[in-house]
């Protein structure tokens, strides 16, 4: 009853969504890897970084692509910030008042964000927003594949930094042996506060690429932060490759639990696999580190 | 106050029971009816967590399992409140009894059962938001049928009480757990769940019975909360802000404490009314969501300086008054 290209054209659309979703998924798997910690205001952040990506566009006038190199910084000192002045002093180094303090953070910032611009949906006008490609039999969306690409270029990035820098060094020795790293003068609270930035300066690429095709509102950052622990569960806690491939398939799971369950059921198709995953393999099909 | 007592536990219930005759306003009364409902919430999520130090971020599933079932037994089958409630309580409990069978059998800890549970609440919140059976989108809607015989009083005072008498009933079952051999193993369980198990506790049958009764008493609160609106809708029943109220609430109150949930609920409410009501006068409108970015502050800066709670600070004060007299 649904023709196969109708089919193909869901996979390839999930695919499209599902590269994003592994780039807001990579800061979260990245953050945990190191600081073993869930950072649970990663859907409030990026719903930030998204009403910021607004405001630079409806105030000063300046598209979303270009607000990239104006908020990945900006993103990457705010998370700095975060880390070392509040969730690291307010938590006394315990795993439990982490999730705590970062559920008291997403409280914050989501309702900070409301009463600033109320409850309604935005969404902004920019003239490539409908222009789509051709290819084959396939139409895609322009801003979309431009997101798919830049987010597998961000993720080769950030593998190069892990293993190049000196910066990325620390950051895997700190993630293996955090008293080793102390000892030999790496400062493990700034190495911390680090990952913590590059984890946020990721969700500002992501909501720079998510603007031209997305509505927000609040409480966007809820749906995409269980989106984003399911992948990150399902990739491997801590792990990047991990993180893409399960990024590219709740992309497709949930495009096609859309198509077949429509709107209203279909979100339920990643919970349950995350529940799932949880239940039975909660190492993910890669249980590596960073 | 180094705890509770059952002297303590009989002042504080003279005190609840008196307040509907002190305070008699509807303002008042609903307030303190609201309270009462997420004191008993959060009782339940601080004999999960607070004794057995599970932490649940997804306790809206008890408590919108006991709302819809409250809810549904009478609209759908005809049942009176008065059986309803037992039953909606037990289908409750049973609901916390199967995520945490899942949910310990696979040994989830710490943030893995946190994040499990609100999955759990989440899968629940959109079949309710998609079934027909429980009202869609639309939400279930309990007729309006003014009689004692019904639950649904003409005075407000009544519903009030019995919400009281639940919160009362839930702080002397926590006492009784506190001081039960079963309280102890929780305990041990929050403290070191391995050395536990090395000591013989059986940490899966005692995780087991703690979310048991915990969903229970928060399934009791979705119960009086359905008989109270008359109203529910997805959002409400299953939403995240229930499992935040449940579990800030212990937390600002003190965790692992009888009296924490209570103390804490009375304060956040009380702080959040009082935010709403200034932020109206100073900005001449209402602002939405204020209230809950002082929650979210209180959150944070209880874990950062008041580990204990509000019970801790008075812990803390007691000794250097008597020094001082």
């Amino acid at each position: 009853m649904l023709k196969p290209d109708i089919i193909i054209a869901a996979v390839a659309n999930g695919l499209l969504t599902g590269a994003v979703y592994a780039l807001i998924a990579l800061g979260l798997t990245l953050v945990y890897g190191v600081l073993h910690i869930i950072n649970f205001a990663h859907g409030a952040i990026l719903t930030a970084a998204m009403f910021a990506v607004f405001v630079c566009h409806q105030v000063f006038r300046i598209d979303p692509y270009l607000a990239v190199f104006v908020l990945t910084p900006l993103f990457f000192g705010l998370g700095y910030v975060l880390q070392r002045y509040v969730i690291d002093p307010a938590s006394h180094g315990n795993d439990s008042n982490i999730l705590l303090v970062t559920l008291g953070l997403s409280i914050v910032i989501e309702n900070a964000l409301l009463a600033t611009f109320r409850s309604d949906t935005r969404s902004i006008d920019v003239p490539y927003g409908f222009s789509v490609l051709e290819v084959g039999p396939l139409l895609l969306s322009v801003p979309k594949v431009i997101a798919f690409v830049t987010s597998f270029a961000v993720a080769v990035l950030l593998g190069l930094l892990l293993v190049k820098t000196d910066t990325g060094k620390a950051i895997r020795a700190v993630a293996k042996e955090k008293a080793g790293s102390a000892l030999v003068g790496i400062s493990v609270e700034h190495i911390y506060a680090v990952t913590f930035g590059i984890g946020a300066a990721c969700l500002a690429i992501a909501a720079c690429l998510l603007m031209p095709t997305y509505l927000v509102n609040p409480r966007s950052g809820d749906a995409f932060v269980l989106v984003a622990f399911t992948i990150v569960v399902l990739g491997g806690m801590g792990s990047i490759g991990g993180a893409l491939a399960g990024g590219l398939i709740i992309g497709i799971v949930e495009s096609l639990s859309g198509l077949f369950l429509g709107e209203s059921l279909g979100q339920i198709g990643i919970f349950l696999i995350f529940i799932l995953v949880l239940l039975v393999k909660p190492t993910g099909f890669s249980g590596a580190r960073v | 106050m180094k705890g509770a007592s059952w002297l303590s536990i009989g002042v504080v219930a003279a005190m609840l029971v008196a307040l509907p005759l002190l305070l008699t306003s509807n303002v008042a009364l609903n307030f303190i009816t609201f309270a009462g409902i997420i004191t008993l919430a959060a009782q339940g999520w601080n004999i999960l967590a607070g004794y057995g130090g599970q932490f649940s971020f997804g306790h809206a599933a008890f408590f919108g399992t006991g709302a819809y079932a409250m809810a549904l037994l009478q609209v759908r089958l005809g049942l009176n409140p008065w059986l309803a409630l037992p039953i909606a309580i037990a289908i409750g409990g049973v609901v916390g009894f199967l995520i945490g069978a899942l949910s310990f059998r696979a040994r989830l800890r710490g943030s893995y059962f946190a994040l499990v549970t609100l999955a759990f609440a989440e899968v629940l919140r959109i079949l309710t938001n998609a079934l027909s059976f429980t009202g869609g989108a639309a939400g279930v809607l309990i007729p309006l049928r003014v009689g004692s015989d019904n639950m649904q009083f003409r005075d407000a005072r009544v519903l009030c009480w019995l919400v009281l008498a639940f919160v009362v009933g839930a702080l002397c079952l926590t006492y009784a757990i506190a001081r039960s051999r079963f309280g102890a193993y929780l305990v041990a369980v929050r403290e070191n769940e391995d050395a536990a198990r090395a000591l013989g506790v059986d940490t899966f049958l005692v995780k087991l019975k703690a979310i048991t009764v915990s969903a229970m008493l928060t399934a009791a609160a979705g119960c009086l909360y359905a008989q109270k609106s008359l109203y529910l809708d997805a959002g409400i029943g299953f939403g995240p802000w229930i499992s935040i109220d449940a579990l800030l609430a212990p937390i600002v109150g003190g965790i692992g404490t009888v009296f924490g949930p209570l103390v804490g609920a009375a304060a956040l409410l009380g702080l959040g009314e009082v935010t709403k009501t200034l932020i109206a006068s100073l900005t001449g409108g209402a602002a939405p969501g204020v209230d809950l970015i002082v929650f979210g502050a209180l959150l944070i800066l209880s874990v950062a300086f008041a580990p204990q709670g509000l019970m801790g600070l008075v812990r803390v004060l007691r000794p250097a008054s008597k020094g001082g007299a």
